[in-house]
């Protein structure tokens, strides 16, 4: 049978719904970006380890060091989001508390994200 | 109907559920890629914390509190339990990667790097603790 799909609707791939596959979309290529980011994380990390607070502040104040911490955090907190939005939809089934959790979500995301990039921009001005 | 006089003493036949089955590695492989990502969500919120408590000045003595914490025996197992997550959650993401291509979905190849991916993430997540009890870290240090 051949398909009644036209081919420019099946490559944009949004089915009958119209939205939809960004979220699978985003989550692929913020999980990409992040495994380049969480290596320079790690050596970041285990570098600063044993260091005192004066260490970590001339660390990141650091243009370079900041733009990527700042980096890090924003698409964790992204790809966050969204895998935990997930996590919801796939075992929350009731109404209410889906979104209650959704919204909690969220906010923790906004909440996550904001806090290290004020903690950043602070350490950028002493 | 006329219901038997021992209907009640005998079970009705159910089909077999979901917990009866022994885990295949793969499962498990699954689940924790979920857990770990959760785990690390709770993470992010220590990395906000270690920020913030960096840029506060000296004298209020947030990084003394944050490093306190941390150095606790129950900091030092969330430290670990952070490591093998960001590991797990690291090796897992990449053969996300490899899947979304259309490798690696066969039984064996799904199973064998299942059980490598937990075994890799362990040794990464002890390696990184013995570079820092051993002093080997702190290289950034200024």
């Amino acid at each position: 049978m051949t398909a009644l799909e036209t081919p420019r609707h099946r490559v944009e791939g949004l089915g009958s719904a119209h939205s939809g596959v960004q979220q699978f979309w985003h989550l692929r290529v913020t999980g990409a970006a992040l495994a380049l980011l969480s290596l320079w994380f790690a050596y970041v990390t285990i570098g600063l380890a044993t260091a005192n607070q004066i260490s970590v502040l001339a660390f990141f104040q650091h243009p370079l060091n900041a733009v990527l911490m700042g980096a890090f955090m924003l698409v964790s907190c992204y790809h966050m989001t969204l895998g935990l939005r997930e996590v919801i939809e796939d075992y929350v089934h009731t109404n209410g508390l889906k979104i209650f959790f959704l919204l909690l979500v969220r906010i923790f995301g906004f909440a996550v994200a904001i806090t290290a990039t004020v903690a950043l921009f602070r350490i950028a001005t002493p | 109907m006329a219901q038997r006089p021992n209907a009640a003493k005998r079970p009705r036949p159910l089909s077999p559920h979901m917990t009866i089955y022994r885990w295949p590695i793969t499962m498990a492989s699954s689940i924790a890629h979920r857990a770990t990502g959760i785990a690390l969500a709770a993470g992010t919120a220590v990395i906000a914390w270690w920020l913030i408590a960096a840029s506060s000045g000296p004298e209020s003595g947030s990084f003394e509190l944050f490093q306190s914490v941390i150095r606790t025996p129950f900091g030092q197992v969330i430290l670990f339990g952070f490591a093998w997550s960001l590991a797990y959650h690291f090796l897992a993401g990449l053969r996300h990667l490899v899947w979304d291509f259309g490798y690696g979905f066969d039984i064996r190849t799904a199973s064998a790097f299942s059980g490598l991916i937990f075994l890799l993430s362990i040794l990464i997540a002890i390696a990184g603790l013995v570079i820092i009890y051993t002093g080997h870290a702190g290289y950034l240090r200024q």
